[in-house]
This record gives C-alpha cells, structure tokens and sequence, in this order.
C-alpha cells in the first residue's frame, strides 16, 4: 500500500511539470512532451510499473478497508471526536475520487491513444485546451485536485511511518515535506485549469 | 450538578442493546465518571433494578480495566486520563453524556459498558514475553543498557492494556497496544534475541483475532490515557520487516 | 490444634535458606507432569509463583477474577523493590536489609522468613532485569537505585512511580509464556468462593465465574493463595476497590489460622476524601516526603488559602516533634501524627481531615524543573483528581489503609495450617511483623512466587506422587459447593433496601474509627457490637437485584462485604487482645508520656494467629512466640 502509493507519488510532478506547456500558446512543446512520453521506451516500461502500482494501491486499499469496517461491526453512536487530520479518515472516499477523475481522464486522453475513443493522439494539446473551456469540467477538475490534495496530505507522511520511520531528525523534514507536497501538487495542476478557464 | 445520561444497555452477549437515558442530579464536581455512575446505581440497587455494569478496580487509572466511549472520545474528552480519574467538572452541567461500550469486533459485548477484551491476552500470550526461567537470570548488572533505551522501553512498556487504541481506532485496529509491548522489548537487549519471532507471532495473532489495519490517523495516540506514542509503530514496522 | 510448628530451618540465620534447599526433598520432571496446582490470584506473587511452577513442569490452573490476570492490584505499588545489591557501596548487605525489615517490623517477624527475603532480593532484581522490567538507569547503562522509606542506604529499584506496574507487566509476560507453552491454563473473571479440603488437605476450590454465574469446581494436588491483602475493610483505602478478603477468609474458616489481622499499615500521603460518594483514596508517593514539608496551621479552624497563611503561623509539627528525621519519620508515626492534629482541630480543607504538604520551600530552591523531573507525574495526577495545582498551593493528603501486614499464618515453606494450602504474597503475614518497610512488598511477593513457594513445595508434594488427579465429584466438592450456593442464595433473597456498597462504607467507618489509626478498648469494645448491629442490618435490608446465575457485580460485592463483617471481628479482637503498641498497631492505653508507641516484649513477643472455631463462637488464639537470636530488640526512635 505505502510503497505502490510513494510510487504514484513520483509521477505527479513529472505530469504537472508536462502540463505547464499548456500555458504556452505553441501547442508543439506540449503535444512532443507527450508523444516523448507515450513513445519512449523506458517510459512505456516505467507506465508498466506504475499501473501496476495504480492497481496493487488501489485492490489493497479496498481490501484492508473491508477489513477495517470488518473489524467494527457495530458503530458507535456518537461519531468519533478524536482530534486528528479528519480527511485522514476518509482516504478510502477522497481516494474513489480520485480514480473517478483518474477513469474521466482516462477517457480524455489515454484511450485516444489506445485508439478506443476517437480523436487526434498527437494533439493533445488542444484535447486539453477544449476540456478546459467547458466550465463543468473545470469545476468537476478543480474539486477532485482539492481531494487529491486532502488524499496526499495524509498519505505522505502514513506512507513513511508505514515504512517504519520515526527518526526525530527527519520525521518533521518528511512531515514538512508532506504539506508541500500536498499543497504545491494539486495546486499547480488547480492553477493551470483556472489560467486556462478564467483567462484565455 | 444535573446530567442526562444516555447508556448503553445490554442484558448480555446475544441480547440486543439499547440506549436507556437517566436523569441524574446532585453531582458534585469533583466526583470521578465512575463515581457519578455509582451513583446512578446507587439509586438503582435501592429500587431493586439491574445496575449499569461496567468494569473497574483501582479507580487511580493503572490497572487499565475501567473504559468507556463518552461522547464520542475513549475515556472521555479529557486527555491522557482513564475514566476513573476523569472528573465530572470536565463536563457542563446539565450536559447530555452519551455513554457506550468499546466497539471492536475482537471486543464483544458482556453486558451493558463490559466487554470482553480477552483477545489483548491473546496478543501477549503468543510472543509478549522474554524466555528466561526463574533462577536462570545472570546478575542484573551483567546486562548493560543505555540510559535513552531504557527510558524509552519504559515509556513504551507504561500501556495500561485498556484498550482504549482499539475503541478509538477507525479500523479498530490494535497497533498502538501491540507496538508498545514489541517496541519495549526490541528496545532491551534482553528482548532482542526473540524479536523476530515475537514480532511475527504478535502480530499474526492480532491480524487473526480480527482487529483492524493502521492507517496512522493518530486517534489512538490522541486517545491513549498513557500517551503511548505513533513512534512505537513505527518501530513495530520496522521490526516487522527485519523479521521478514 | 497441637503447636504452631514454623518449621524454621536449623543452623546459623545466613545458611538456613541454603540448608534448607540442599535437603528438601524434590519431586522428579516425570512426576511433576502428573501434579497439578491451583494458584488463586495473578498479582506478583500468583503471575510469579504460577510461572515458576510452569516452568517446573507442574500442570498449573490460575485463577483471578478480573478480565485479565494484568489487572492485580500489584500494579498500583509505585515506589520500587529493595534488593541488598549494594551497587552503590553504601554498606548494604543482606544482613542490613534484614535488619531495616525487623526493625521496620517494630520485632513481630520472624528471623528466618525475613532474612530469607533479604537473601532473595537479588535474584528478584536479576530475573525482573532479565524479564526485560525497564528499571531506571544510569547513563553508564548499569542499574541505579535510591533511598526509600527513611533507610540510611539507597537499595530501591525503581521504573518512575510506577515500579509495581513494570513487575506486575514482567510477571505477566512471563505467566504467558508458560500459558502458551500448555503447563499454566489461565481461569480470568473467576471468584473463589470457597476452599475443598479432603481428609484433613487442601485438594480444590469451588469458584464463580463472574460471567455467567455459575459454580465451577476445580481439584489439585495442592492450592496456592496469592490474593493479596484485605485493606479494603476500612472501605476506602489506596487499594482497588474489589480487592477483599474473601479467599483467604473461606480458606480460614476451613482451617487455616489468621494471623496478626490487626496489623494494617496506614499509609500517611494519600488524596484525602473529597465527597461522599469517593470509593477510593490515591496514594501520593512516600518519596514525595524527601522535599515536601507537612504543615497545619498554628490556629484552630483557620479557613484562609494556605498561600495566605504566613509562615510563622503554620506549625510544621513532623519536623516540631521529630527533629532527628522531621518529614521522613515511617509510615505509622507519620500517619499518627496526621490525625492527632485533625482530631485537634487543626485540620485543613473542607473536611478538616487533611494536613498540608507543600513544595514551596522546594520549588524555590531546586526550581519547578528539578521538582517536576522528580515528580511530575504525582503531580499531574494530583491535579488531575483534585483540580488544584500543586506547584501553585501545597498539597492537602491525609492517611488510609494500605497495606496488611497481618495474612494467613504459614510456616518457613509458605505453608499454611491446613496441608498442601499455601499463602503467598501479601495474604501471608509472614516477613513484615508489625510495619512493612517501604519497597519491601513487591520484593517479598516476588521472592514468595518466584523463588521460595517454587522451591518449598515439592517437599509436600514429593509425597503426593501416588495420588491420582483429584477428583471433583466427590462429597467435599459437593457440600462446598452447596455451602456457597446457600450463602449466595440467601444474599439474593433478601430484598431490602439498602446497597452492598453502602454496608461497606459504614462498616469502613467503624473500622477506621475504632480500629484504624489509633485504637483503644473502649472503642474496640464499642466496634465489636457496632459490627453485630450492622451485620444484623446488612442480613436483613440488604438489595442484591438479580440472581445468583447471572453476571451479578451487587452480589459479587454483597458478598464480599458479608466477609468482611467476620473478618472485621476477628481484626478488632486481635487489636483488643495485643495490648501493647507496636509498628502499626497503636492502642492509646500503652504510650510513652510524649505519646510514642510503647511495645512489650516480655508478654507480646508472638504472633497472634486464631483458629476459627465454628459459627457464632469466639475465636481461638495460639501464639508462636518469636525469639530473636540474631538482632537486639531496641525501641525505635526518630526524635
């Protein structure tokens, strides 16, 4: 779970990094980014992996939280007022929301390139740019980029105490990490779609 | 002070329970939870009716039976406080308190706020320990440990055994409990010799007993009457792998 | 009865326990499988003694009536374990820690037992090490010690204050390692109602299990009592709140003597009562005495905050009476004097029933850090249970009981008068005489379970080789049984109006009035009938709702308490029979003119222990006189 999860953690920005040459108004950086990345073979074997990881993460995920509700057949009546980070309880649900854009997104862009939808493989640029014209879209983007955010927030730093690190030098540089990440990621990817949206 | 209680009641194992609300009053502030609830079975006793029951015995907050769900926190909304020692000027007069069991599958109901939590026993009984017969120990001295170890085995080895981990778990999961007895021995060099397999045997033992997974939310140190720390899990992680 | 045999060892006091164990006739590993043994509760003492039988290969069935055997109030014990290691080259020895035991005992142990515990202490800090108890250290990484309960060596062992609970933990662990080996089957959430003797030996116990109610029967070749002391007859005292004196009554009332039932420490730092309805008094560590000054104020009844009373108006009356030792002075002194300022009206809070223990003088000289390293914790509890800030305004403690020295009598092998029942731990009264030293009782119970029951009982049970399983249909099984089913029927039946809990809180009063600190005839005299009255009461208004084959914590309760009421009896007529005073035991009539105990050697050197006679009939006394060849019998003084 933590290790398939760090895994996807790595290709985010790679992915965010390509998507900021859709602020370019040249759509060729872009579209020869991703043909870079949909052709190149160390690439197409690193896709493997990661979904692989996409799927290891996502069956265990599902299968230890049926454990989890499992092992409290009875609720309590009163919710739970312990303090702690409240999304961390519900990593099972931002993270459904998180595949659903993911399945959306799939849709979008891999499929064409698989050839199972139609449209132009080599311009996804414009792909993009249409996408983020309709305001549904925006909206639908910018709230599961939220969820991601409030996703990764917990799932860095669990990731590394998972992993069995508690080292009180660099727990509070993992934990630090943790928030950048969480923040910067997902908000980059946000400010794209709202450039794109709001001021083109 | 005045309260209205909800608790939950429950003949016994196979009964269905209930919520039962008592009105209670003349409480005074300085009385703990388990005293108040004394109280309530005072007058219940007197009218020959079925007190509540619940588990207790030293009433200092050391012997780990006394726990109970109160308003939705493990021991109440006090930090790092059993409920026999949570005080009743913690809560607002005329507040309603919800009172209800630990709930854990591996925890079934006894009856009323009593549950069976056997399965910790369970736990201890299949690696907690270190193997030295009695008379077969070398002088104390003999065993040296550094002083930072120690402490931390210490403050690993304080858990109560309540329960209080599992009850405030989302996935009523029983890591924190198991943690602290593998982190106090793997921190001794007494324990290290069996640490791979008390370590496998422990944490197989709970995965069977039907406890929950860790998703290190933290409820469960935010909830430990102990404040047994998340780091211990960490190092249980840790010597899981090694033992892989 | 013929005479009371202690069965001390002969020989000179440093060899007996050697001699003793090179000559004790042992039973083969073969045998050992065929034997079986009840332990009856899972303190330091049962955990121990039941996995040092395991170990053995005996087949061992363990019984305590919590939900788990971790929960024995062994666990509350907070300052530490004395050993005579003498790491610190301070001139300990075995023989000194003997002495500060028979000294602290005020001469009413016996020499053999008590040297015998000394010994052991060794090899009891050696296995808790080895068990892997995370005992406080130094930084060079080897074991460090302190000074405890008013000794001139630092001997004590400590993990923080919560030393009892660490034992309890590696008792614990080691019990389930023999649970998981097979040799010890763990019976939790099991009373001992009652004990099955068969021609004259203990061969069983009938016990309830407190979940479904029902009666079980259990045979063994030998029973094992660990089921600690009956403190809790005062109602209110620092033990936990069902801890009684249920197992170790019914094994007296089948034939085991009671020994010394008076002697009942008092312990002078606890949380003093805040309302009616407490069910128990927390201790505050006696070390918190090294830097806390005790203090009332000078004036009858004076009502104002204790910050506002200025120092020449407070009366530090332990450093007024007892220069020498001021705040140290032990435990019985310390508690005395307490309550002969409250009795005087010099009492603070409330109540009046409470004395000052304040830090100030502390704080301002070490610093609130220094202070809080030593005693954050006791702090923090304080102020947890009683809303005030210790560090702000001093401490309000008064005394409770604590501790009974008194126990079952049993003789050098922990034997009791009934063969193949032992008592170990603190239901003995063995190797603490009149007062119990400070850190000396999770060493003597350790050394009881672990070291000295595992190695004494073989020489019973040699013997017993030939006797096949015991058999629980037999007629003694079944009147024992019939005999508690009648008691717990008859609770149930009464259907008064009054709670089991409220009987016991009146007859804690009578205890603790007449009976408890300090005591006289004419109140004894007075208790004994206030106790019959209130037995009466308790017979016929008694509420027990429910029945008897159910989970019943009122008739758990309920029957406790109607034990007690005998016990309480029989713990008033040894106080009105001792007239001397001697460590806790304190009657008014026999004081030195400046109001210190005053002991009589010639004509009370002995241990009380009494026989049951029968229902309704005045108990019978035996005494086993206590010679001292070793030690010079000295009056204490700390002046």
């Amino acid at each position: 779970m933590a290790l398939a999860g760090l895994f996807l953690l790595l290709f985010l920005p790679v992915h965010l990094a390509i998507n900021f040459l859709l602020l370019k108004s040249d759509p060729d950086p872009f579209n020869r980014a991703a043909h870079f990345m949909a052709t190149f073979p160390v690439v197409k074997i690193i896709e493997i992996v990661l979904f692989a990881a996409l799927i290891i993460h996502f069956l265990s995920g599902i299968y230890l939280q049926i454990i989890n509700w499992m092992a409290r057949p009875v609720r309590y009546s009163v919710a739970s007022r312990t303090e702690t980070f409240f999304f961390s309880k519900f990593m099972i649900w931002t993270g459904a929301a998180v595949l659903t854009f993911l399945v959306i997104h799939f849709f979008n862009f891999y499929f064409i390139r698989l050839g199972l939808v139609e449209g132009n493989p080599e311009d996804f640029y414009s792909v993009a740019h249409d996408l983020f014209k309709i305001p549904e879209y925006n909206i639908i983007y910018l709230l599961c980029f939220i969820l991601l955010g409030l996703h990764l927030f917990h799932a860095f730093s669990s990731a590394f105490q998972t992993l069995g690190l508690d080292n009180r030098i660099w727990k509070p540089v993992v934990d630090a990490v943790a928030w950048i990440y969480a923040i910067v990621i997902p908000a980059g990817f946000a400010s794209i779609s709202l450039i794109l949206w709001l001021f083109r | 002070m005045k309260f209205t209680l909800k608790i939950w009641r429950q003949k016994n194992a196979e009964a269905k329970g209930a919520f039962v609300t008592y009105e209670i009053d003349d409480i005074s502030p300085e009385m703990s939870f388990l005293e108040m609830l004394d109280a309530l079975n005072k007058g219940l006793v007197e009218e020959n009716k079925d007190p509540v029951a619940f588990d207790h015995d030293c009433r200092e907050g050391i012997c780990g039976s006394c726990g109970m769900y109160i308003n939705g926190h493990p021991h109440g909304p006090v930090p790092a406080v059993t409920t026999c020692l949570l005080s009743m000027r913690h809560f607002r007069d005329g507040e309603t308190i919800t009172v209800e069991p630990w709930r854990a599958k591996p925890f079934p109901v006894i009856k009323d706020l009593m549950v069976d939590r056997s399965a910790l026993d369970k736990i201890q009984t299949a690696g907690g320990f270190i193997s030295v017969n009695t008379g077969s120990a070398p002088e104390a001295n003999s065993i040296l440990v550094k002083k930072h170890d120690a402490d931390e085995a210490f403050n690993s080895g304080i858990c109560i055994g309540c329960g209080a981990c599992v009850a405030a778990c989302k996935n009523a999961s029983a890591m924190l409990f198991v943690s602290a007895k593998i982190s106090q021995f793997a921190l001794l060099p007494q324990g290290r010799i069996e640490a791979k397999e008390r370590v496998r045997s422990m944490v197989e033992k709970m995965d069977d007993l039907g406890f929950g997974n860790c998703s290190n939310t933290g409820a469960c140190e935010a909830e430990c009457p102990k404040q047994i720390k998340l780091t211990n899990i960490a190092r249980l992680k840790r010597e899981f792998y090694k033992a892989l | 009865m013929e005479k009371l045999v202690s069965k001390i060892p002969e020989g000179p006091l440093a060899e007996k326990w050697t001699r003793y164990k090179a000559n004790v006739k042992l039973v083969s590993p073969a045998n050992k499988k065929k034997l079986e043994i009840i332990v009856v509760g899972t303190g330091v003492a049962g955990s121990g003694a039941a996995s040092a039988l395991g170990e053995l290969g005996y087949n061992v069935k363990v019984f305590c009536y919590n939900d788990t055997p971790r929960r024995a109030h062994a666990i509350a014990s907070q300052g530490g374990v004395n050993a005579a290691k003498n790491y610190q080259n301070d001139g300990d020895s075995v023989y000194r820690l003997f002495l500060d035991m028979i000294k602290g005992g005020d001469y009413r142990s016996r020499e053999g037992n008590v040297y015998r515990a000394a010994e052991v202490s060794n090899q009891v800090i050696d296995h808790f090490t080895a068990l892997g108890v995370p005992f406080a250290r130094d930084y060079g990484g080897t074991l460090t010690t302190r000074s405890f309960g008013g000794v001139q060596v630092s001997r004590t062992f400590y993990a923080k204050g919560q030393t009892g609970q660490q034992c309890l933990l590696g008792a614990y662990s080691s019990l389930n390692r023999q649970i998981k080996k097979g040799t010890v089957t763990m019976y939790p959430r099991r009373e001992m109602l009652d004990l099955v003797v068969i021609e004259g030996r203990a061969r069983g116990i009938i016990v309830r299990n407190l979940i479904t109610g029902k009666l079980e029967r259990y045979g063994a070749h030998a029973v094992v009592l660990a089921t600690g002391g009956y403190g809790t007859i005062f109602y209110l005292s620092t033990l936990a709140v069902h801890s009684n004196g249920s197992a170790a009554w019914k094994a007296h009332r089948r034939g085991a003597l009671f020994a010394n039932p008076s002697f009942i420490q008092i312990h002078p730092t606890s949380i003093p009562q805040l309302n009616e309805f407490q069910s128990k008094l927390t201790l505050m560590s006696e070390s918190l005495r090294n830097d806390g000054r005790i203090w009332v104020p000078k004036a009858k009844s004076d009502k104002r905050p204790p910050n506002e009373i200025p120092e020449e108006e407070r009366d530090y009356y332990l450093e007024r009476r007892y220069p020498a030792f001021g705040n140290l002075v032990p435990r019985d002194i310390a508690s005395r004097a307490a309550k002969e300022r409250c009795d005087a009206g010099y009492g603070v809070g409330q109540t009046g029933l409470a004395v000052y223990l304040d830090f100030r003088d502390a704080i301002k000289k070490q610093g609130e850090k220094a202070i809080e390293s030593k005693y954050g914790n006791l702090f923090d509890m304080y102020s947890t249970i009683t809303g005030t800030d210790p560090y702000k305004e001093p401490m309000r403690i008064y005394p409770a009981g604590h501790y009974t020295m008194g126990g079952l009598w049993v003789d050098y092998e922990l034997m009791t008068t009934i063969p193949g029942l032992y008592a170990i731990g603190e239901s003995n009264f063995s190797d603490h005489g009149a007062n119990r030293l400070g850190a000396a009782s999770l060493m003597q119970i350790a050394a009881d379970g672990y070291f000295i029951l595992p190695n004494t009982i073989g020489n019973y049970l040699s013997d017993q080789i030939r006797v096949p399983k015991i058999s629980t249909d037999g007629p003694e099984f079944g009147e024992a049984e019939k005999t508690v089913m009648e008691k717990l029927e008859k609770l149930v039946s009464i259907k008064g109006k009054q709670t089991a809990t409220s009987f016991h809180k009146r007859l804690g009063k009578i205890m603790w009035d007449h009976c408890g600190m300090i005591r006289n005839k004419t109140g004894l005299t007075k208790a004994l009938v206030m106790i019959d009255e209130l037995e009466k009461e308790f017979w016929s208004d008694l509420s027990v709702p429910g029945t008897v084959d159910e989970l019943n914590n009122e008739l758990e309760k309920a029957n406790r308490v109607s034990d007690f009421f005998e016990l309480a009896r029989l713990l008033v007529s040894d106080a009105l029979a001792r007239e001397e005073s001697c460590g806790a035991h304190f009657r008014e009539e026999y004081q030195t003119p400046d109001g210190e105990a005053l002991r009589n050697d010639e004509k009370f050197a002995y241990v009380a222990a009494w026989e049951y006679a029968g229902e309704g009939k005045p108990h019978i006394l035996h005494k086993e006189e206590l010679t001292f060849e070793n030690v010079e019998m000295k009056v204490r003084s700390y002046k």
